[in-house]
């Protein structure tokens, strides 16, 4: 039995390994986004695949974050922002009029920087995102956040204070909350903005690990100015400088085998 | 190294004098500050002392009892005068809950309208007109409620008397209405805006976020100003006594002449009622009771402001 599951599992390796036959959940062409008369992103083109973790880095200001928040439209509340370009999930348009933000959301988390519990308890936070939705049993709520905290690794550390407010968590708790929250909403892709760098080393590595489990469930985009966090985690990894793409590659190779030598310089520490 | 020269000697000599002089000027500051505090505290004692005092007096003419519960309030009547107090307590009560249904809803809505929708240009010129509503003097309000609102309510509901407790409920709703706008907009701008980064990020509508994340996090702040403004309704005199009358009425009418706390202390103390009497002792009962009612509102709005603070 477990030779043929050892195998299985080699056999999907070996599959996962083949680039084409990913699946694209979020393909970028074009895409050019202005802060008043600030120009952030140039000429975006990327793929981000299906159940894949792809790292975005960059230093300061190069437009990492912008592009993850344009991934699900949380660069618009921002105040006199102009997108041009074409953004598709799952095969659908998703600038402009194109699709509704609320159903884009509904399908694709985010983690912020700092934990961002809403002020209620652990299972008001969870619930909120299927409450939204339009699950009122409570049944099923209850297995959704048992199922949510569980798949965040924290059920175990909360499951006699679900009724307590989230800010008695430690903020790597908070962290996976917030990371368990978006997982109750069932979504295809999870965008996390650099959600390691307020917590700790310990936290940092239990949300990594926590991002290793559940991405055979989810596509993960990160973005992080963390670069061993990026070799660690990633499946592809895009490097941004100055709003634009300079390389994209599987992360062993561009962190080995860097085809720019601006992607050599930055990741070998010699700016940024 | 050089060695220092005389003159400059001098000089370090003048700047340790001054500093010293600094010094002892700074160490008298908050003894000058301590009793100009004193003085407010002073202020503050000496007015619930005179209150008590004559509060007191007042109950050796009339029973506790028969002040608290009475239901007739007739202190100028030549047989014989009572002195219950709830008809008083009653007519404050209907105002204040006709303002607080006027101002609570109208309120809110402003003060989400302002938080959660408006651009920063819009809330520039709305937040000034609406706290432009808080300059204006009672008196101004009390002549639109008696000659602009209830001739018009008169229009609706034709039963409606000159004076009534309605349209003066509502016009101190106005009044109150720039205070829960002003307190609840604070309390709603507060809220962490990750908070609402949070919930849109999960597919939440502006009108979700601001029901079930931004108001929940901002529920004391609101409260407490209800509270307030509440109290500030019950305390109110000006627009009372111009437009609601002077019967005192124990019924929950809100279309007849009332009186109130507040109006009833006018009355007395602009009329001829002759120091030493029941009536001129009666109007420091019922200016504690007033003070009792106000001072606990503010306690609780406190209470709340604190206690059922959200941590984050």
């Amino acid at each position: 039995m477990t030779l043929i599951k050892d195998r299985k599992e080699k056999i999907g390796l070996h599959v996962m390994k083949n680039e084409n036959w990913k699946k694209p959940v979020y393909e970028t062409n074009g895409l050019n986004v202005w802060y008043g008369t600030s120009h952030a992103l140039k000429n975006i083109d990327l793929t981000i695949n299906e159940k894949e973790v792809t790292a975005i880095i960059g230093p300061s200001g190069c437009g990492k974050s912008t592009y993850l928040k344009t991934l699900n439209r949380m660069v618009e509340t921002a105040r006199d922002v102009h997108i041009s370009g074409n953004v598709t999930f799952m095969g659908n348009a998703i600038l402009g009029k194109a699709m509704p933000v609320e159903l884009l959301r509904s399908k694709v988390g985010m983690v912020f920087q700092k934990p961002n519990p809403f002020p209620k308890s652990i299972y008001e936070n969870v619930a909120f995102g299927p409450r939204i939705h339009g699950i009122r049993n409570k049944v099923m709520l209850d297995v959704i956040v048992e199922d949510s905290l569980r798949k965040a690794a924290l059920w175990d550390e909360v499951k006699d204070r679900l009724h307590k407010s989230a800010y008695g968590l430690s903020g790597g708790q908070q962290q996976r909350l917030c990371i368990a929250r978006c997982l109750a909403i069932d979504p295809e892709v999870i965008l996390m903005d650099e959600p390691t760098s307020a917590l700790d080393p310990v936290s940092t590595h239990k949300v990594e690990e926590l991002i290793a489990t559940i991405k055979n469930d989810v596509t993960i985009a990160i973005v992080t100015h963390n670069m061993q966090q990026a070799s660690r985690i990633s499946d592809r990894t895009a490097f941004f400088l100055n709003g634009e793409i300079v390389e994209c590659d599987r992360t062993s190779t561009l962190f080995s085998t860097p085809e720019d030598s601006r992607t050599n310089d930055y990741i070998n520490g010699r700016f940024g | 190294m050089s060695s220092i020269q005389p003159s400059e000697k001098m000089r370090t000599r003048d700047v340790i004098a001054a500093a010293k002089k600094r010094e002892r000027f700074g160490k008298l500051v908050p003894h000058i500050l301590l009793v100009v505090t004193s003085l407010t505290v002073l202020a503050t004692l000496g007015i619930v002392y005179t209150l008590l005092k004559e509060t007191f007096i007042f109950f050796t003419h009339i029973n506790v009892s028969d002040f608290v519960f009475g239901t007739e309030w007739a202190p100028f009547s030549n047989g014989s005068p009572a002195f219950g107090v709830l008809p008083l307590l009653i007519g404050t009560l209907k105002i204040a809950l006709v303002a607080l249904l006027i101002a609570v809803p109208v309120g809110l809505a402003c003060a989400i309208f302002l938080s959660e929708y408006a651009s920063p240009k819009v809330k520039k010129i709305i937040k000034p007109i609406i706290e432009l509503l808080a300059g204006i003097p009672t008196i101004v309000y009390g002549f639109f409620a008696l000659t602009f609102v209830t001739p018009f309510l008169q229009t609706l509901i034709p039963s409606l008397k000159l004076f009534n407790a309605l349209s003066a409920g509502i016009v101190v709703g106005i009044m109150i209405l720039p205070m829960i706008v002003s307190l609840s907009e604070d309390a709603l701008s507060a809220v962490p805006a990750t908070f609402r980064e949070g919930a849109y990020a999960l597919g939440s509508t502006r009108f979700e976020t601001a029901i079930k994340v931004v108001i929940p996090a901002a529920v004391s702040g609101i409260a407490s100003s209800i509270i307030l403004a509440a109290s500030r309704a019950v305390g109110e005199t000006m627009i009372v006594s111009l437009a609601a009358g002077s019967t005192p009425a124990f019924n929950l009418d809100l279309t007849g002449s009332i009186q109130t706390m507040t109006s009833y202390i006018v009355q007395v103390a602009t009329g001829d009622a002759g120091y030493g009497t029941t009536i001129y002792y009666s109007i420091y009962a019922v200016g504690f009771m007033l003070f009792l009612f106000t001072f606990l509102m503010n306690r609780t709005a406190l209470y709340v402001k604190t206690k059922f603070r959200e941590d984050y």
